[in-house]
């Protein structure tokens, strides 16, 4: 069994509660944090662990700490991205849900790191019942001393809400967020400055992932060097991994970071292989918003070494033939799905939450759209392939915020590697055609 | 250190004061500046929405030679001494341009032969230097109705390309801003709050700031073409505002009234609408003399006269200053 540090007490009944979370050892970081460490050392045992945001950019969260302005005579404030939305992603969900108190004693933890004295938990507004389960959880910590004013006696006090969003992917950008939280359409903002220096009402803030900051108490319960001491390389610690597709056992895992792509799908332990005896055709592993790789590539570097669960492994070979770990929505495909049909569904979702700021993407994603539309159902021309490659193009790198990659990414990626079952759909429409709604049906029997 | 610092863009140097913008500096070099269509140096916070202005920076600056790693919004991004910058010298970036012009076009129809913008419009002449002779495009449009959202103001949104300008105009030069954007990326579109109308004293800038001919003076729609009208400087004494206007004539009529515009087509004192909209008489007026359109301007080929009537004519221009 792997080790587990999010997700080791998950089965232990009452988890949820604030009682049976205390008795497993819950909230012991923050009286280290408050009486036995100073904020520079918390910061420092962070980067020493070598933890990356675990939203999906994997940028050092110890270095992304450093980055707030301390000379700043403006309060300082921490902001928890809970807007879990991209197609592929129910990892923060499960975790906030099962055991809520390890968000909120991660909030507290990294809180006193920063300074911060009000901190926030910006929820996706369809997730009702998750905040409801934070809200429960953030009255029982007050309750019991761990927020409100003078924690445990010391002269630190913290006050912590959670905030429903506007159930727009875009508010998953830290900046669009930001916008929301202050009750502002949530656009984007331009960058610099980043948030670290003009955040929330203009005052430093560091935004992090549910995950990246439920993994803070760990870290200062057992030291940087132990969390550095789990995974390969610059891939420290654990991820959490929200499978879903066509295998036997779909489900959020906590992996070790390191773990060989082919036993993250094969072994019992997690994915369980293929579900129905099927042939893996593709995997999308970090996300909607990354590129797929085919079977071979995502089992096998272009190089021939194995691809591993880790950020450089999954990632080497570019965008020619490698991809991202991303948020680690791992998508698997086999070999009855069909390319273009996902692929239509997924720039569906991108032309739909962008937030229409700037002009590559607002008209960018609908055009991709209407096209892959046009091509799944049998009205496609050879020359819409190109004109797809083209349109990613033309957004990728080209807008204020990462929504346009997310869009062009697997529009570019899914040409790329199954060109012929693109052409395929646009010699042989009626074909393709009948053959999604022969399934459909099947599917509604 | 000195406050200037050096910037050089596609092979021109320029030495610009601390905080001045990539696009900036490169309208103070005067040649091969970015075109912008959402950025409007009198309006806070513009840029950065449109990105025809992106532009490749090669050398971050003499401290950090690197590049940047992608295409920057020069609107936006702040000059750095030794910073090199390559706009139209760079492929990548004029392809990135065509790029956006293409995506702006697909919405936006090019009529313009019955536009009311045309010949004073940036998307048109944006068009022509960096549009394709045929769409690609063939799936459908956005379609509007054309709305009157203040007595003197029709809005057709199937022209508007979203730069937010007027948005940012209300917000920031009018007392009580009562339009936005509603809605969500290709369907966003400009409206005002239920039932509210544009009726502040300076709601007519709004049509100034427009880029294109989504926002469009009724009292003047569909009266003459642009290149057919004679534009002179002219002012008069208001409370509101500096009262330093353009008149649009038509022989000896005054069939429209607008702010004064730089070379970069920003407005250089906002009007009041009693200005813009109440005083169509040309002895209200003080005139200065016709007005310089540049040369590459339409506008500029209409050669004309001082109206032959006119009471109150002042050819010179320091005097009535005064």
């Amino acid at each position: 069994m792997a080790r587990k540090i999010l997700l080791e007490h998950i089965d232990v009944p009452g988890i949820q509660t604030f009682e049976v979370y205390r008795k497993m050892g819950g909230y012991e970081a923050v009286a280290k944090a408050l009486k036995q460490m100073s904020p520079d050392e918390i910061v420092e045992e962070v980067k020493k662990s070598g933890l990356r945001g675990r939203g999906g950019a994997g940028f050092p969260t110890g270095m992304k700490w450093s980055f707030l302005d301390k000379k700043s005579d403006k309060p300082r404030y921490l902001v928890c991205n809970a807007d879990e939305s991209e197609p592929g992603t129910f990892k923060d969900r499960y975790l906030m849900e099962k055991i809520p108190h390890i968000l909120i004693e991660g909030m507290i933890c990294s809180s006193i790191a920063l300074g911060a004295r009000t901190s926030y938990i910006y929820v996706r507004g369809e997730m009702m019942y998750v905040i409801k389960i934070l809200e429960k959880a953030i009255q029982e910590a007050y309750q019991a001393g761990f927020l409100g004013k003078n924690i445990l006696g010391t002269d630190y006090s913290l006050d912590l809400y959670v905030q429903p969003g506007g159930g727009a992917y875009i508010c998953g950008e830290e900046t669009a967020l930001l916008e929301s939280l202050e009750g502002k359409r949530g656009n984007p903002r331009n960058k610099p400055p980043f948030p670290a220096l003009w955040g929330l009402y203009g005052c430093p803030t560091v935004v992090n992932n549910v995950e990246t900051i439920a993994d803070v108490p760990w870290i200062i319960n057992h030291g940087g060097e132990a969390y550095a001491s789990i995974g390969i390389g610059k891939s420290t610690g654990t991820k959490l991994i929200s499978a879903c597709g066509n295998i036997n056992n779909p489900g959020v895992y906590e992996i070790e970071l390191g773990i060989t792509v082919e036993e993250f799908i094969n072994s019992d332990e997690y994915c369980g292989g293929i579900a129905n005896g099927r042939k893996l055709k593709a995997v999308v592993a970090g996300g909607s918003s990354v590129p797929i790789l085919p079977a071979d590539l995502i089992l096998t570097t272009a190089s021939g070494e194995q691809r591993r669960m880790t950020y450089e492994s999954l990632s080497d070979g570019g965008f020619v033939s490698g991809t991202m770990l991303g948020s680690g929505g791992f998508i698997v495909y086999d070999d009855r799905q069909c390319i273009v049909r996902n692929l239509w569904n997924f720039t569906r979702f991108y032309h739909h939450e962008s937030c229409g700021q700037c002009s590559p993407c607002r008209e960018g994603t609908g055009w991709m759209e209407k096209v892959l539309h046009r091509i799944e159902n049998g009205h496609g021309k050879m020359s819409d392939i190109d004109l797809l490659v083209d349109v990613a193009k033309k957004i990728e790198g080209k807008t204020i915020c990462p929504l346009g990659e997310a869009a062009a990414w697997p529009v570019a990626s899914a040409i790329r590697h199954f060109r012929a079952e693109f052409e395929e759909h646009v010699r042989h429409p009626d074909s393709c055609v009948k053959k999604h709604l022969h399934r459909e049906m099947a599917h509604a029997h | 250190m000195s406050d200037l610092i050096k910037i050089t863009i596609d092979g021109n140097s320029i030495e610009v004061p601390k905080g001045t913008t990539i696009l900036q500096a490169a309208r103070m070099i005067g040649k091969n500046y970015p075109p912008a269509m959402c950025y409007y140096t009198p309006l806070k916070n513009t840029g950065g929405k449109c990105r025809v202005c992106l532009v490749k920076v090669s050398q971050s600056s003499e401290a950090n030679p690197r590049p940047m790693p992608k295409l920057v919004a020069s609107c936006l991004t702040l000059a750095e001494h030794g910073m090199v910058v390559e706009n139209e010298s760079s492929p990548e970036v004029l392809e990135a341009r065509d790029g956006v012009v293409e995506f702006l076009l697909i919405n936006h129809p090019l009529d313009c032969p019955v536009c009311d913008q045309a010949g004073e419009c940036d998307l048109q002449n944006l068009s022509f230097e960096h549009g394709r002779a045929e769409t690609r495009y063939e799936e459908g449009r956005r379609e509007f109705e054309k709305i009157d959202i203040g007595a003197n103001i029709q809005l057709h949104m199937t022209r508007c390309i979203l730069c937010y300008r007027c948005v940012y105009l209300a917000d920031q030069l009018t007392d009580q801003r009562v339009h936005g954007v509603i809605h969500r990326g290709d369907v966003s579109e400009i409206s005002t709050f239920i039932q509210n109308a544009i009726e502040n004293d300076f709601s007519g800038n709004i049509i100034d700031v427009c880029p294109v001919g989504a926002l469009t003076d009724k009292t003047y729609r569909f009266k003459q073409r642009v290149w057919f009208s004679k534009p002179f400087d002219a002012h008069r004494h208001c409370p509101k505002c500096s009262g330093k206007s353009v008149l649009w004539m038509k022989n000896d009529q005054i069939i429209r009234v607008t702010s004064r515009k730089d070379k970069f087509g920003e407005v250089i004192d906002f009007i009041c609408n009693e200005c813009r909209f109440e005083h169509k008489d040309v002895s209200h007026w003080n005139i200065e003399g016709p007005r310089d359109m540049g040369e590459n301007s339409v506008i500029s080929a209409n050669k004309y006269e001082l109206p032959v009537v006119s009471p109150a004519v002042n050819v010179d221009a320091k005097f009535v200053s005064e």
